[in-house]
């Protein structure tokens, strides 16, 4: 029998999958990106199979608003990353020192 | 074992798959298709859910706009795969350490083991609406606000997009359209008004 423990499961194992893959890569934007955008899948799951298990519809417009703000939010990433490839030739992010953090 | 909790077995087995090459594979390019495997399998699984619509909105938008704009980035930029590879076995054990507990402590605090309910009737759930009038009718009536706001959030991302990645380059010559058609007719002839010439010797005709 499929049940809510099956999806949250799987929801937490995407999530630090991603998360794994953010210590991993620290020298690649554009996977630390990719990374992000898979932390966002996994909670847009939890949120769907809330509002499965529930019968709440809030959960899946919450999910669509997730959505709309990630496609914004990766469109203004990868022009951030053109603009800085374009400028220092490279995508390591330990060369963006500029900063001094 | 039902067919539905084998065909999420499936789904979910290449989800985790397409998600471990996302951040394990050497080229770029290959790691935004296994990104592209997870949307595809993550939709199927949002099926099962019974989310209809936002299961083909993340076919569309993720995999049909955001993942072919990642490929569209990844080719342009001309990337050394060596070098962006460097301090990846340095950090493996760190990142599977922290990514392990993290999953440890995920599911003993969410109390998966009291999660075990079977699912509701979806006609009950959605009371006997289909899953696009369900969410249409939340949308357009309590969440009319945040849905016009979320429009803003796109204009406003199309405009930062645009106005990061513009170049201006000076020194290059084009024209100017805008002030082409602007222009006037007195702008362009100048009539001047002068004596006429003395006759003298030597004058031309």
């Amino acid at each position: 029998m499929i049940s809510l423990a099956h999806f949250i499961v799987l929801g937490a194992v995407l999530f630090c999958i991603a998360v794994a893959g953010i210590f991993i890569n620290r020298k690649n934007v554009i996977v630390l990106l990719m990374a992000i955008e898979l932390m966002l899948l996994a909670v847009n799951t939890n949120f769907i199979a809330f509002s499965r298990f529930f019968g709440d519809v809030s959960g899946q417009v919450f999910v669509f608003f997730i959505l709309t703000v990630a496609a914004a939010e990766s469109a203004i990433g990868l022009a951030i990353l053109t603009l800085l490839f374009r400028n220092r030739r490279t995508i390591n992010v330990a060369e963006f020192d500029d900063l001094r953090g | 074992m039902s067919i539905e909790l084998l065909a999420f077995y499936f789904f979910a087995f290449f989800a985790v798959l397409g998600a471990l090459l996302v951040i394990s594979l050497r080229n770029p390019v290959h790691a935004v298709l296994s990104l592209v495997l997870t949307f595809f399998s993550m939709a199927s699984i949002w099926m099962l859910l019974r989310a209809e619509f936002l299961a083909l909105v993340l076919i569309v938008v993720y995999v049909g706009a955001v993942m072919v704009l990642f490929l569209f980035v990844v080719m342009m930029l001309d990337i050394k795969v060596a070098a962006a590879r460097e301090g990846f076995i340095r950090y493996l054990p760190v990142g599977i350490g922290v990514a392990a507990v993290m999953l440890a402590e995920m599911v003993a605090l969410l109390g998966v083991r009291a999660m075990h309910v079977a699912p509701p009737p979806s006609a009950a759930v959605m009371g006997g609406q289909a899953n696009v009038v369900w969410i249409g009718r939340a949308l357009y009536t309590e969440y009319l606000l945040p849905f016009e706001l979320a429009a803003m959030i796109l204009t406003v991302g199309i405009v930062a997009a645009v106005a990061l990645t513009l170049r201006r380059r000076p020194g290059v010559r084009h024209q100017d359209a805008a002030r082409q058609v602007a222009v006037s007719a007195h702008e362009r002839v100048r009539l001047v008004s002068m004596p006429a010439e003395r006759g003298g010797n030597g004058a031309q005709p």
